[in-house]
């Protein structure tokens, strides 16, 4: 078939509606006689509610009803967290209003419903909750030696530990056997830093309880299990939700969850019988909206002199929070078979500890347990590479899967589909001219300029397109990964497409357009994609884990070939043909050997009149494909940094990035391109930038963007990207996911870089985020214990 | 983001704005380009019971030529201020101090004296102001009077302004010739100042004749680097020579710990970025 619109880099069909100012968000929904909502929120991160007197607020102008979690008791059940990672997890109940107790600062305790939005902000300093404090734990170390208790009624701040281990799995040998006899061995601890996935639109969400539905809009990236959740944890019937996901202003992973403002502005909608909003501030997004990261890497890494990598153990404490969210408990999961990256040594043991703390929970945050490991390896490789003395590319090259020995089944016990490591730092190294910027390494050295240079390399995998129903199965998570689509054609010839994966900037509306304008031969701007409505798209999984394209992408082509197969037996009909004999080429049917044809647009007509179909044809030309694949995608690539570090002051500025991916075949270089250039910034913001702190009573600091520093266009450098391809082998595309990749690698290539920069002058290790300040006390610190080598 | 209710007055003149002042009671704030006052409004930090608006007072806004310095509105925005002529010739260091200032949309609205009087100690125009040895005319009940700006900046947020007083221009002496600099230091680009340094040098046949140099961020106030003035006085025009002099940036000063950076680490950014700004000024 011709190939005219995948790998073209069409601009993207939301844009001129977003651009122009005409997108709809949740906030922008205004409804007859709708009320608006503001939540009273606990100031402290743990204590008893002893009363609430509300009888203030309910008598404040335009006050209709105040709620608090006793009001609530009944109906509002426990929020879900539908990853048991082991049958003995722990978890607290989690409601979506505070009944008892709260458990870190932000939680809700009470709720105002009002006329006006400034009625109800005006209501919150009403309400009068009278609270008991109690001990908070917020720290990991300290949370795992159970001596302050985020929940005293759980008895422990432990929820799960989960174990991998090679040798018990039959993936690879024993861990202890690579650790014993080790002629190196590493030991290091890393901090992945807390952080808040910052989302550009504040969540909100609009219930109206007045139809036969109960219409839910809301700012999310999970219409689908949004709705399957709300009618579990308030016992509606799901028939009785439809959810709505219009225009939505990014997520990061951050609006992958069930919210308890969600659950909240339900339960309000059916107190009062009208239609509820309730939009979030900024501060309140940034305190109670889940939070990413949080994780202590304790990991030991075994080599032989000549490098060569021979076993990784991987003691991890993860921080849930004060409670479980969706997938709060998996995200550590999903790292965990990361931790070998791209190499290939023969003994892995990951222990993970999943700890209560009295801060907001965590959850998904774009890369979810990927970024953590590939953060872990990369800074291990470099690590093994200053013990060795060789330089940290040639430490990886000896370790990784060759290009020859695809299919690779890993340590880790996946088995990834296509790769070519060789190829992408072959190409980035070019890019770079790594040579030249390690000889100006040197001379800055040697000249002791105030300006170090350092290079940072960051050679990763992940596995994403999450995905093959089974494998999230066995890993006890409670839903499947398969993604749905229906493919019409109108009687007018354009298509409609109906995909279940719901974008929230993503770009599908142009993506799926090119996909099936290629598949169905038909032009781009006649193909419309509709989305995000569970009305309108009856099935789907939605959108994270970069499985778009992937999963929901390749339904999309399943089932545009169910219609090609449809119109077939139609074209055979019409053209007094057999089936056989029918070809399909641009858009055209006919018949074998001769010169007639029917466009797709005549077949579409006929199969919607009816009148001259074969016996038993269903009129119409649609079809449904659910699509479950048989393995996860593994993008790869090869990311370079030149950092500059001001000795004088700390700074560290990044004088060149490079990175070359591989996702596979590309659909549209321009949405890949940007999703590269929003991952890297992602990544480098928790390199060098972002941090949520907390203060020793568990308030959050890093309360605004005055303190939350995300960073912003003049703050990041001039990206070069480029790109390999090597095809997936598991879709029939050759895909592979690209949403999270910039973040994944970026973030130990930028800290790689740094060290680099200083190590020579005694210093071993910074925290991210790297920030001036920090660098400077490194540097200090080294002075003062004469640690330059 | 919705601040608590408060009445309302835009007043055409500085008389009808005194008389609004006065008539409003305790329970006040002045309104002028409002990007910190409205921030901290929709944050119900600051819940006055009324606004009295100064953004129709034509007379408040605008340069002007007044002999030996020059006369600057208190409502004149920072864009203003970054660009206009008399101020690049006279004071360059208002102007590159003002280019600093958060992003256009803020430097557009903001307003030069609004930014004096919220006296925010990471704030960008006092130190210049300070450096420039300027005088700030306040319009009160009694008629005007006169501040200097040693006098003016009295600690967080806190300035000679009295309660029914209104800052209504800030004069600034002319420092024709000199060399400018305006040396700020954040994470990211925008960011209040986590230290900063203003710096004016007159520089006289290879060496330097007069320094002023005033530092953001290292107190509760704008502080003037007086042992690096009197050190730099006569010195060589030399990298060395004012590293040397820079070394004395610290002394006086009393910089907060916040999670950009502690104290001892403002005290030495404050060495560093005084050197860099004075080298800069004297176009090394």
């Amino acid at each position: 078939m011709t190939v005219t619109e995948v790998g073209r880099a069409r601009l993207r069909k939301e844009d001129a509606h977003l651009i122009t100012g005409r997108s709809r968000y949740t906030d922008n929904i205004t409804l007859p006689g709708m009320l608006h909502l503001a939540m009273v929120r606990s100031p402290f991160a743990h204590a008893k509610i002893t009363s609430i007197d509300a009888s203030a607020a309910k008598s404040s102008p335009g006050v209709v009803a105040v709620l608090t979690g006793a009001d609530v008791a009944a109906q509002q059940g426990s929020l879900p967290n539908a990853w048991p990672i082991t049958p003995d997890q722990k978890a607290p109940a989690h409601p979506a209003i505070a009944v008892d107790a709260v458990a870190f600062a932000g939680e809700v305790v009470a709720c105002i419903i009002a006329r006006s939005a400034a009625a109800a902000r005006d209501a919150v300093e009403l309400v009068d909750v009278s609270y008991e404090e109690l001990p908070v734990v917020l720290d990991l170390e300290e949370a795992l030696k159970d001596e302050v208790l985020a929940h005293p009624d759980l008895g422990t701040n432990k929820s799960a530990t989960w174990v991998f281990d090679s040798g018990e799995a039959g993936t690879g040998k024993p861990i202890a056997e690579a650790l014993d006899g080790a002629e190196v061995l590493i030991e290091r601890t890393f901090y992945q830093q807390r952080l808040i996935p910052a989302f550009m639109e504040p969540r909100s969400t609009v219930v109206d309880p007045t139809g036969e539905q109960i219409t839910v809009w809301s700012a999310t990236q999970i219409p689908h299990i949004l709705r399957l959740m709300l009618a579990l944890t308030l016992g509606i019937p799901e028939s009785k939700v439809r959810v709505i996901a219009p225009d939505v202003g990014g997520g990061f992973g951050g609006k992958l969850q069930v919210t308890p403002e969600e659950a909240i502005t339900v339960l309000a909608a059916r107190h009062t019988g009208k239609p509820c909003k309730y939009t979030e501030t900024r501060s309140e997004s940034l305190m109670a909206a889940h939070h990413g990261r949080a994780q202590v890497q304790k990991v030991k890494l075994s080599a032989t002199k000549e490098g060569i990598v021979t076993g990784l153990d991987v003691h991890l404490l993860a921080d849930m929070g004060a409670y479980l969210g969706l997938v709060t408990s998996g995200v550590p999961i999903l790292g965990a078979f990361m931790y070998n990256s791209i190499y290939k040594f023969p003994a892995y043991r990951f222990e993970c500890t999943n700890l209560f703390t009295n801060k907001a929970w965590t959850d998904a945050y774009r890369g979810a347990g990927r970024p953590e490991a590939t953060f872990a390896i990369e800074r291990l490789m470099d690590e093994l590479a200053v013990e060795l003395g060789v330089d940290p590319l040639a430490v990886r090259e000896k370790n990784w899967i060759k290009h020859e020995e695809f299919p690779f089944t890993t340590v880790a016990g996946l088995e990834y589909d296509s790769g070519n490591y060789e190829a992408a730092t072959a190409k980035a190294l070019e890019l770079f001219g790594y040579d030249e910027l390690r000889a100006e390494q040197a001379r800055r050295r040697e000249s002791n300029d105030p300006v170090q240079l350092g290079i940072g390399i960051s050679t990763f995998t992940e596995m994403c397109g999450l995905a093959p129903s089974r494998v999230l199965g066995a890993l006890s998570y409670a839903a499947g990964g398969w993604e749905h689509a229906q493919v019409r054609v109108l009687p007018t010839g354009n298509i409609e497409v109906v995909t279940g994966s719901s974008a929230h900037g993503q770009g599908h509306e142009t993506a799926w357009s090119q996909l099936v304008a290629d598949r169905l031969g038909v032009p781009f701007e006649n193909v419309e994609v509709l989305h995000g409505d569970t009305q309108i798209s009856q099935r789907g999984l939605d959108t994270y884990g970069s499985r778009s394209l992937t999963v929901g992408g390749m339904a999309v082509l399943a089932a545009a070939d169910k219609v090609i197969e449809k119109a077939k037996i139609v074209a055979a009909h019409m053209m007094e043909a057999s089936e056989e004999d029918i070809e399909f080429a641009d858009g055209k049917f006919s018949v074998k050997g001769t010169d007639q044809s029917t466009a797709l647009g005549e077949i579409a007509f006929a199969a919607f009149s009816g009148h001259n179909l074969p016996d038993g044809f269903e009129p119409n030309l649609d079809s449904d494909a659910t699509y479950d694949p048989q393995n996860f995608s593994f993008p790869h690539g090869t990311h370079l940094a030149a950092m500059e570090v001001d000795t004088e002051t700390g700074r560290v500025t990044i004088r060149k990035y490079v990175c070359v991916d591989d996702v596979g075949v590309v659909v549209n270089p321009l949405i890949v391109e940007g999703q590269v250039h929003g991952g890297l910034a992602q990544g480098i913001a928790q390199a060098l930038y972002e941090e949520a702190v907390h203060d020793d009573a568990g308030t959050l600091v890093t309360g605004s963007f005055v303190d939350y520093l995300v960073p912003s266009a003049p703050d990041l450098p001039h990206f070069t990207t480029a790109r390999t391809e090597t095809p997936s082998t598991t879709n029939q595309l050759g895909a592979k996911g690209v949403g999270e990749a910039g973040t994944i690698a970026s973030t130990p290539a930028i800290v790689n870089g740094v060290l680099d920069a200083v190590r020579h002058l005694g210093v071993k290790d910074i925290k991210m985020p790297c920030s001036p300040s920090r660098v400077w006390a490194a540097l200090e610190e080294a002075k003062m214990t004469g640690g330059v080598q | 983001m919705i601040p608590s209710a408060f009445d309302y007055s835009a007043p055409a003149t500085v008389a009808e704005a005194l008389g609004a002042l006065a008539d409003a009671g305790d329970d006040v704030k002045l309104l002028a380009g409002g990007q910190s006052l409205i921030p901290v409004m929709k944050l119900r930090l600051a819940d006055p019971a009324m606004v009295v608006d100064l953004g129709r007072i034509g007379e408040l806004s605008g340069v002007r030529d007044d002999g030996d310095a020059l006369l600057i509105g208190a409502m004149t925005t920072h864009h203003q201020i970054a660009n206009d002529p008399l101020i690049a010739e006279h004071v360059p260091l208002l102007a590159k101090a003002a280019a600093t200032v958060a992003d256009p949309q803020v430097r557009h609205r903001g307003t030069f004296g609004g930014a004096l009087v919220h006296a925010d100690p990471a704030g960008d125009m006092p130190a210049p102001v300070l450096a420039a040895d300027a005088t700030f005319i306040l319009a009160g009940p009694n008629g005007e009077r006169r501040v200097a700006a040693a006098d003016f900046f009295r600690g967080y947020f806190t300035t000679a302004v009295d309660d029914g007083e209104i800052l209504t221009h800030i004069r600034v002496p002319k420092y024709t010739g000199w060399g400018a600099h305006y040396e700020k230091f954040t994470r990211v680009a925008q960011q209040w100042s986590i230290v900063a340094v203003a710096a004016m040098v007159r520089v006289e046949g290879g060496t330097i004749a007069e320094a002023r140099i005033g530092l953001t961020n290292m107190a509760s106030t704008p502080v003037r680097a007086a042992a690096v003035e009197q050190a730099l006085v006569g010195a060589p025009l030399t990298r060395e020579a004012i590293a040397t002099a820079s070394a004395h940036a610290a002394e006086g000063t009393d910089p907060a710990s916040d999670l950009n950076g502690d104290a001892a680490y403002r005290r030495h950014l404050a060495e560093v970025l005084t050197k860099r700004a004075v080298i800069a000024a004297a176009g090394l």
